[in-house]
């Protein structure tokens, strides 16, 4: 049994006359210690995939169908006092903004140690002990001193830092890091994605991570899930997915990378934009965009099939030329 | 040539207004049942006070027309003295309540109006220019906003009142007391306005739309009254109505006080006032109907004052 | 004032920009941020300049203080041989249609209140005082198209376009006077990565139509790769590296450039092995002495805490570096 089975999952907002279905159908599961990342463009649902992990979907949203087995409980029916005990203790959190988590008014210490007692039954000098050790894992230098500072005294790199931490304090099986980097400088940047990667793998804890970053998510997840308009249309082995990508977004994604393209020649872009939750098209919702749509895709809603476990949610997959041979044609 | 673009502008605003009452700010106001009557009330009143010359019975400037004979008449429903011919009864010197009243709330909701457009008018000016320029223009008129702050308004509008009355007599004064009290109320409270708009001027001349008309190369002015000056207009639609309601009851105290509308034009406030004396003589009417009248009007503009707030804030967003 | 072939499009000289100052008459004292040290740079007709570093190296100030929008503290700015950055509001209105920008949020650069139409003809009826409504109208029409939207979208509001679409009529507002020299501050980074292809793209068409020469600043070196002709590498208000694009990428000299150039996340799965960097960025309210590098590099000796290096010719690049200098990296 996996550690957290997403089924079907649905979130909708109600928004007055109109209703918004964020998330249609997704589907998902993470092992002990599987570090999984979910890309795709604003809009396409997947900090709603996440945030509703942990009920934390911001009003009017709900979960609508579906259900969340964490440990074989489904997590998504349990009260408040049942949610707590769960979230920031055995599943936490990351945002991409600290102050999210951070509260200005109190210091490192006082936030750490109020986390660590609203988990455990300990004493004040014990929490005191773990959160410097947790500190110190995430390498913040002269860890006692920082113990004593607010937020607004460290820099941007060093507040992810103390979050991180925090995530670690209670030792969760999962922590889903909702872009985590993307306010931070590239070289900070960096760092901290490493950290990351490195306290995952030694305290063996699952990780999921929400970025619109290709390349990051290739760095540090083995399971990539490309998401377009509430619906997964890709997902496999991160390797795999980037190096054999099949379904047409996806693929637009990679070839649109300047990585991928002759310097000063035009960019390969996906044209059109992705469609408003309100006014998606019938059938496949990528098909106004796609190069490979026929009058079928504007009808049937592909469902996410494959093998090897590298699934893909598109009815023409015969037809599309492998990857690496259409970028050798260019 | 005219012709068929007169109708392709009006078709436009045709396709405007429909896009309007389907916009989701009409479908919230529709169903807020409060915001739906306190709108009703406010139209109802507004356009009898307008149409008081062609609604009303009576004419209550008309001397001829009134008869000492008819004083202190009580309204209709009281059943031994009532008079069909006043609805609402009459007033120690025979005047039709309702007719009053109208005319009346016609003169309170016009100070209350212009006061507003000149409050507006001044607060504006100097709140976009406090807000876009700045350094001392802007420390200069926010100490004077201050200063002007720790006075209140009734008592500014007394001391300048009395003393008006005072150096020009009382029979000038009645004749220019309507100018004076919007005079009095518009300058007495501009640092209202000026507040919010230079709130709002601060947040909007940081965002990029204002760097590129500097980019490229419109005038502060333009840049101020074309572009900062309409992204400011929620919060001085929602404080208008807020001050419509504030000046009318300024209005109301000070002719409550005997420095508003003389008696022969009274205004809600001096209504109140003149009947006040005959309250406990049994004359209930002449003082509690105005009154009545005065709180409906303030109580449903400030009402819907707030559910325009709520609803052009939408952080405050409610399911 | 064409100025001859050899005069650069833009000459940046020496110039620096403080922020704050220690208060005066009814108001409060604000730290001092010196947010650019000394900067000299000229942009030849036809540059793609690009201009990279982490928030706070002073990039977009750069960039602000050479369309105008904020005034150098001390130092010159030339465009054509003339100075510009001492001419009154009147006198510098000639150029400010040579000189546009795009701005960074596509969500912030457009009057929403304001229809698109609006919003791009009123850069004519500025500078083409006598333009007829139809030829305004027309002008309009062919912008609208030269980037790629339709020119329908006229009567409607900027809020009812996606990201990608505004970015687009930003641009199309930066081309309305048809202008030589184009500012962009971070153009794509507010944008998904499907749409900031298609900017690119038209920012590019733009400049092989347009013969623009662009200043183009941004923190994602691999835009810079691809689109950049001349790249400047800024660190808390100094440039420290300044080369071709090409050589830059070959060859990094600069301590910082290298650690930047390894920090870009690669796909070829070989996994993050960037340089390491001590320390976090000080902030530009306390500069370090000497360079203001030393607390992060691993070349950093006694004279860089003491001197501050300037830019000097190392075969196809130049550095900021004693330790370029002295061959220590």
């Amino acid at each position: 049994m996996a550690l957290l089975e997403v089924k079907d999952l649905e979130v909708e907002f109600p928004l007055g006359r109109i209703t918004l279905q964020a998330i249609r159908k997704v589907s998902f599961s993470l092992e002990k210690g599987e570090r999984l990342g979910i890309v795709g463009e604003s809009g396409a649902g997947k900090s709603v995939a996440a945030f509703s992990i942990l009920n934390l979907l911001s009003r009017p949203g709900r979960i609508s169908g579906g259900e969340i087995l964490f440990e074989g409980d489904d997590i998504s029916k349990f009260d408040d006092r049942q949610m707590r005990s769960i979230r920031g203790n055995r599943i936490s959190m990351i945002f991409q903004d600290p102050m999210m988590t951070l509260n200005p008014v109190l210091t490192v210490a006082t936030q750490m140690i109020e986390c660590l007692k609203a988990h455990r039954k300990i004493s004040k000098k014990e929490a005191w002990d773990i959160s410097v050790s947790k500190l110190k894992e995430v390498m913040i230098p002269s860890p006692e001193e920082r113990m004593e500072s607010y937020p607004h005294e460290l820099s941007g790199g060093m507040r992810q830092r103390v979050v991180i931490a925090m995530a670690l304090l209670t030792d969760p099986e999962i922590i889903i890091a909702d872009e985590p980097t993307t306010a931070l400088d590239v070289t900070i940047q960096a760092e901290i994605m490493v950290l990351m990667l490195d306290l995952c793998k030694s305290n063996n804890v699952g990780l999921i991570l929400i970025t619109h970053d290709l390349a990051v998510v290739s760095q540090v997840t083995e399971r990539i899930m490309v998401m377009y308009a509430g619906r997964v249309v890709e997902e496999g082995g991160t390797k795999e997915v980037i190096t054999n990508p099949k379904h047409p977004y996806t693929r637009g994604l990679l070839k649109a990378l300047p990585q991928e393209n002759t310097a000063g020649s035009r960019l390969n872009q996906i044209r059109g934009t992705m469609p408003s939750l309100n006014a998606l098209p019938k059938g496949c919702a990528f098909n106004p965009r796609c190069d490979f749509a026929t009058k079928e895709c504007h009808q049937v809603v592909p469902k996410l099939e494959g093998r090897d476990g590298h699934n893909t949610a598109c009815i023409h997959l015969e037809k599309i030329p492998s990857f690496k041979s259409e970028l050798g044609n260019q | 040539m005219g012709k068929p673009h007169s109708e392709v502008s009006g078709a436009k605003i045709m396709t405007r207004i429909k896009s309007f009452l389907n916009s989701d700010f009409v479908y919230r106001f529709r169903k807020d049942k409060v915001a739906v009557v306190s709108l009703g009330i406010v139209l109802v009143l507004v356009l009898s006070a307008v149409l008081a010359p062609l609604i009303s019975p009576f004419d209550p400037y008309d001397l001829k027309s009134i008869d000492i004979m008819d004083s202190e008449i009580p309204p209709v429903w009281d059943e031994n003295d009532g008079d069909e011919r006043f609805l609402l009864g009459t007033d120690p010197q025979g005047r039709d309540m309702l007719s009053t009243i109208l005319y009346g709330m016609r003169i309170s909701l016009m100070i209350g109006f212009f006061a507003v457009l000149l409050q507006g008018i001044l607060g504006v000016t100097i709140g976009l220019l406090s807000g876009y320029l700045g350094g001392k223009i802007d420390a200069f008129f926010m100490r004077l906003a201050d200063i002007q702050l720790s006075f209140s308004t009734l008592m500014v509008a007394i001391i300048t009142l009395a003393i008006f009355q005072a150096a020009f007599g009382a029979e000038l004064y009645s004749k220019l007391a309507i100018f004076m009290l919007i005079l009095v109320i518009g300058i007495a409270e501009w640092p209202q306005y000026a507040r919010t708009v230079r709130a709002s001027v601060l947040a909007e001349k940081h965002k990029e739309y204002v760097d590129a008309a500097r980019v490229i190369g419109m005038s502060p002015a333009r840049i101020m009254f074309r572009h900062i000056f309409p992204n400011t207009l929620s919060p001085i639609l929602v404080i208008s109505t807020i001050q419509v309601a504030n000046a009318i009851i300024s209005e109301a105290a000070l002719s409550f006080l005997g420095l508003g509308m003389p008696v022969n034009q009274p205004s809600l406030g001096s209504l109140i006032s003149s009947g006040f004396e005959y309250i406990f003589s049994g004359s209930w009417w002449i003082t509690v109907i105005p009154s009545f009248f005065l709180v409906l009007l303030i109580l449903s503009i400030n009402l819907l004052g707030d559910w325009l707030r709520d609803a052009l804030n939408p952080k405050l967003y409610k399911d | 004032m064409t100025g001859s072939s050899d005069t650069p499009l833009v000459n940046i000289l020496n110039v620096e920009k403080t922020f704050g100052d220690g208060g005066g008459f009814l108001s409060t004292a604000q730290p001092i941020v010196k947010a650019l040290n000394n900067v000299s740079l000229s942009i030849e007709k036809g540059d793609s300049f690009c201009l990279v570093g982490e928030s706070g190296c002073g990039k977009s100030t750069l960039a602000r203080t050479v369309i105008g929008l904020n005034p150098p503290s001390k130092g010159e700015i030339h465009y054509q041989g003339t100075r510009i950055d001492s001419l009154s509001a009147k006198e510098r209105q000639p150029f400010k249609r040579k000189m546009q920008m795009i701005f960074q949020n596509p969500y912030a650069s457009l009057n929403p209140r304001m229809t698109v139409a609006q919003i791009l003809e009123e850069p004519l009826k500025i500078h083409e005082k006598g333009m007829s409504k139809g030829a305004i109208k027309q002008k309009v029409e062919e912008v609208m198209v030269s980037v790629g939207n339709d020119p329908a979208w006229g009567p409607r509001y900027p809020h009812e376009f996606s990201g990608g679409q505004r970015q687009r009529i930003s641009i199309a507002r930066a081309l309305m006077l048809d202008p030589e020299f184009v500012v962009a501050d971070e153009p794509i980074s507010a944008l998904d990565v499907s749409i900031q292809a298609q900017v690119l793209n038209v920012m590019m068409d733009a400049q092989e139509k347009r013969n623009l020469t662009y200043l183009f600043i941004t923190h994602d070196l691999s835009i810079v790769e691809h689109f950049g002709s001349k790249v400047a590498v800024m660190y808390l208000g100094t440039v420290c590296e300044l080369a071709d694009v090409k050589d830059l990428f070959d060859a990094p000299r600069h301590p910082y450039t290298q650690a930047l150039l390894s920090a870009i996340p690669k796909m070829d799965g070989s996994g993050v092995n960037h340089i390491k960097m001590s320390g976090e960025v000080p902030t530009a309210m306390d500069l370090p002495s000497g360079c203001v590098f030393h607390p992060r590099c691993p070349y950093a000796n006694e004279r860089c805490r003491r001197d501050i290096p300037t830019l000097a010719d190392n075969g196809n690049t130049k550095t900021a570096c004693f330790a370029v200098e002295e061959g220590r990296v």
